[in-house]
């Protein structure tokens, strides 16, 4: 039998795999797209800041810097075809004391260098009446119009969506062993799975983009250093701030900032901890206090008693050097098409700003494959919009009483915090990327990160779970194999079915 | 079929709510709803199978669900209206609610009394920041009660329980009988937080230790929990290095503590005690919102069930009388609405009363200027309560008229009065 030969293979289904698989769906190419874990968007993408970047960050003549301003760019275009939520409500890097407001005049500077539009260091009164919670000794603020806030796990799902209702295929549970090589051409990858045979393979497998590299004998010296970032998540109901707040940067870190999220949240993070372990998102007692000390700075009156969730996510920090000699930096993006190998885009270092550079780094893969000598012809029935599915809490009375009337399992609230009914669970395990685990539900729902975290609709949603994929719902789990919620019947349901 | 005015709607079916249903109707409200979020009434009663409800009243020790079945059965025989599986969205200080459900759809109706009868929810592993990994096997003791008692289904095999709560403890009993490992309960406190019936039956009876002074330091497992942390904690709560012990376990159930479910109440304005986490009452149960009431765990977080069956039938009681008055008080007064070429009246409503001291002035303005004799009249229907004549009128010169005490009995038979300008 002959092997099914595909033109792309994308490893890993983050955000930048997932943008990439997007942006290729509109060419004629046979494109498959793996991920390891049990649904998309596990990893960095599934626990972060939720920023859009405006950009005076990244050193100026660094990739980072040209993508971040590239995709911060491209956001509300990306908002309005993916149907993802996206504000572009503007950051402000607080500063506290006469030091650091000196520090504010070198990173408008440096934003300018970078090409990033729509900054002004506005004076403490400003930032007081912008922002009353702000702490009192606030001495000024850079005001950055073009920053953005945005639901990270839906722009995931909606840009592999869309990649896949336009004809690529996505195989999840599917983990990268090795390549298969021909002389010094990639033809095809060994999997958990099976092996795949194609023309060309993406590395974008985030944390382990290294250990993939190293598979085709690239950049022996590139490692990923996980750099793990702890967060508080405080109920809506008790605390709001309505800006994105950065603190004065630090050498190594944006910093601890407090900001909304496009849920409404108010979000405190993250820490910067290099660790070894690529799995360890455990939260710490120490890491907590360290995040909480930087927040406090910025808004004294926070209350932990209103903290309703922590997580820790790892930033997948890279030791690539720069492309350019004449810049000093050693954490830059990797986006390349090697010399020493054939049939390889090469991505590395992906951190933040990732998730403001991914639709840019997609751009950046296609010119590569066109470079490379690939046509890329467009095909004529890509559709560029992934539509919406309704969203219960975001619509007012009058829709939401049509949205019930037109289909009754609307009107059946599952997650009572969040407000998300058993239709849009329903729809979500039948959509084109089928969510099968109570995780890949609440990321795209937003059930049970509300006050309860769960307590109510966790019984609820396995039982709908295990009615709408077929299955017994012992084998319903959290977030894939091995985390399970139940593990047997009870003496008396056994006795019931004997 | 929903009617679109109750005298009293109770928002949760749990004991609070259906002993202040039934009561509110044995009061003498006329029509009584009760909205449920499960598909069944009695709350939480419905998951607690086991004994120890009912002391207090019925002086019988009553697992939850018969305990719950006997309001049931009661407020069956009373002709309450039911509303199931459904949800409050919204609830306005006006007391009008907005409710979804598969059954009936979203509906919209009003209360002329309400009663917030929400109950309360368990504390979570985020709200006291238990360190470590996110595995799936950690659950809260009433979730996972629900998964043993109603789902029929274990959620693990070895079980370690943090906090001497009466869930947490009794939750301990019911694992073992259904052959799991209750390896102990961790209590960060130098107390039980729980009854001491509960610690002697379904702890020490079961040889199950509880450690006081303990808490998880953290949770260890990727996809599973694999281990708990536990470690002594001295006066000050501060962990003592050393006492660090590696509890291996696939559960860890928390019974941190309830919390008073009070997001409806700050929607209609009603203003919470930090302390309690539940609304201000007066010895009524009424709220800081006139004709909000509220009982049960929704106000504080109870002990004992008959307290809580206590509290709802004090406030039920209560409700049904203010709706009572409030018809009274309706039926007493009046509407005012503009009829032809009228754009608005003042005031809106009228005391039929008030005609016996004096005669009631309106004032208005008009929708469009009529240049030539015009008569101003007062209608009920088609019968006539008052008239005056001016010569013109013009919306730039407000138009005033006098009901006359002479009126008084027209009044009386007014359901609503209307006023119009027209052309002699």
């Amino acid at each position: 039998m002959a092997e099914k030969m595909y033109d792309v293979i994308i490893i890993g289904a983050g955000v930048v795999g997932s943008m990439v698989a997007r942006f290729l769906s509109r060419y004629k190419l046979d494109v498959l797209l793996i991920e390891k874990d049990s649904d998309i968007g596990m990893g960095a993408s599934s626990a972060n800041t939720a920023i859009v970047h405006a950009g005076y960050d990244p050193k100026p003549g660094t990739l980072k810097a040209e993508m971040n301003i590239l995709g911060n760019q491209m956001f509300d275009q990306l908002a309005g075809e993916l149907n993802f939520s996206f504000e572009r409500r503007g950051d402000y890097v607080v500063a506290i004391g006469p030091e650091e407001y000196a520090k504010l005049e070198s990173l408008r500077q440096q934003g300018l260098e970078n090409g990033v539009p729509g900054m002004v260091i506005i004076n403490a009164a400003d930032v007081r009446r912008r922002e009353p919670n702000i702490n009192p000794e606030v001495s000024g603020a850079l005001w950055a119009s073009t920053g953005g806030i945005c639901d990270p796990f839906s722009l995931v799902v909606a840009a592999a969506e869309n990649a896949v209702v336009n004809g690529v295929t996505l195989m999840t549970d599917t983990a990268f062993q090795d390549f298969i090589m021909e002389g010094k051409r990639i033809v095809g990858i060994k999997t958990n799975r099976g092996d795949f045979r194609s023309r060309w393979v993406v590395n974008s497998a985030g944390l382990y983009s290294d250990a993939v590299m190293h598979k085709a004998g690239l950049r022996p010296e590139f490692k990923i250093t996980p750099r793990k970032g702890e967060y508080y998540i405080f109920d809506k109901a008790e605390i709001t701030i309505n800006n994105v707040l950065f603190p004065v940067p630090s050498a190594t870190s944006k910093g601890i900032l407090v900001t909304t999220t496009v849920h409404g949240n108010t979000l405190i993070g993250p820490n910067a901890l290099e660790i070894d372990d690529k799995e360890d998102r455990s939260i710490t007692r120490e890491g907590l206090d360290e995040i909480w000390e930087g927040a406090v700075k910025l808004i004294p009156s926070l209350s932990l008693r209103f903290s309703i969730a922590e997580f820790a996510g790892l930033r997948p920090g890279g030791n690539a050097p720069c492309a350019n000699p004449d810049v000093k930096d050693n954490k830059d993006f990797i986006i390349e098409i090697p010399e020493q190998v054939e049939g390889l885009v090469n991505l590395g270092g992906i951190e933040s700003p990732g998730l403001t550079s991914s639709p840019a780094i997609a751009v950046r893969v296609v010119e590569l494959l066109k470079g490379a000598g690939e046509k890329l012809e467009e095909k004529p029935e890509w559709d560029p919009i992934r539509r919406a599915r309704p969203r219960f809490r975001d619509m007012l009375p009058i829709e939401q009483k049509l949205l019930v009337e037109n289909d009754s399992s609307y009107g059946r609230i599952i997650c009572r915090c969040e407000n998300v009914t058993e239709g849009e669970i329903v729809a979500e395990i039948h959509a084109p990327i089928p969510a099968c685990t109570y995780d890949a539900l609440k990321r795209r729902t937003w059930l049970g990160t509300g006050r309860c975290q769960g307590g109510f609709d966790t019984t609820l949603v396995v039982q709908i779970l295990a009615r709408e994929l077929g299955v017994s719902p012992l084998e319903i789990s959290k977030k894939g194999k091995g985390s399970e919620f139940l593990v047997r019947p009870t003496k008396d349901k056994e006795a019931e079915s004997c | 079929m929903l009617k679109a005015k109750y005298d009293v709607v109770v928002i949760g079916a749990g004991p609070a709510g259906l002993a202040a249903a039934i009561e509110a109707k044995k009061t003498g409200a006329q029509d009584v709803l009760v909205v449920e979020r499960a598909q069944e009434l009695g709350g939480i009663l419905q998951q607690c199978i086991h004994n120890g409800f009912g002391l207090q009243i019925f002086k019988r020790d009553m697992p939850g669900p018969a305990y719950a079945q006997h309001f049931i059965d009661e407020l069956a025989g009373l002709h309450i209206d039911t509303l199931l599986d459904a949800m409050v969205l919204n609830v306005t200080s006006e007391r009008h609610v907005h409710a979804t459900s598969r059954g009936s759809g979203f509906v919209e109706l009003d209360g002329r009394a309400l009663v917030l009868s929400m109950g309360c929810r368990e504390r979570t592993r985020a709200q006291i920041a238990l360190p470590g990994t996110r595995p799936a096997g950690v659950y809260t003791a009433g979730t996972a009660q629900r998964f043993v008692n109603i789902e029929g289904f274990m959620p693990g095999k070895r079980f370690v329980i943090l906090g001497s709560g009466d869930i947490g403890m009794i939750m301990a009993r019911r694992l073992v009988f259904e052959g799991a490992k209750v390896e102990r309960v961790l209590e960060i406190m130098p107390f039980l937080t729980g009854l001491t019936r509960n610690y002697v039956q379904c702890l020490m009876d079961f040889d199950i230790p509880l450690q006081l002074n303990h808490t998880v330091k953290r949770i260890l497992g990727n996809n599973r929990v694999e281990a708990i942390e536990s470690v002594q904690i001295d006066k000050q709560r501060q962990p003592i290095a050393g006492t660090e012990e590696i509890i291996p376990c696939d559960t860890l159930l928390l019974s941190v503590g309830l919390i008073p479910e009070n997001e409806l109440s700050r929607k209609a304005g009603v203003s919470l005690d930090p302390v309690t986490g539940g609304p201000f009452v007066d010895e009524r149960m009424q709220t800081s919102v006139p004709g909000i009431f509220a009982a049960g765990n929704v106000v504080h977080v109870y002990d004992l069930v008959d307290w809580v069956t206590e509290a709802g039938l004090l406030c039920g009681r209560n409700a049904a009388q203010y709706a009572i008055r409030e018809r009274k008080l309706h039926g007493r007064r009046v509407g005012i609405k503009a009829g032809n070429n009228v754009r608005y009246i003042v005031p809106h409503v009228l005391d039929k009363e008030s005609l016996a001291e004096s005669a009631q002035r309106l004032q208005m303005r008009v929708t469009m200027p009529i240049e030539e004799p015009v008569l101003i009249e007062v209608m009920n229907g088609e019968e006539r309560v008052a008239r005056k004549t001016e010569l013109y009128v013009r919306p730039g010169e407000m138009v005033n008229i006098d009901i006359p005490q002479s009126a008084y009995d027209a009044v009386q038979r007014a359901s609503e009065l209307s006023v119009r300008v027209v052309r002699r």
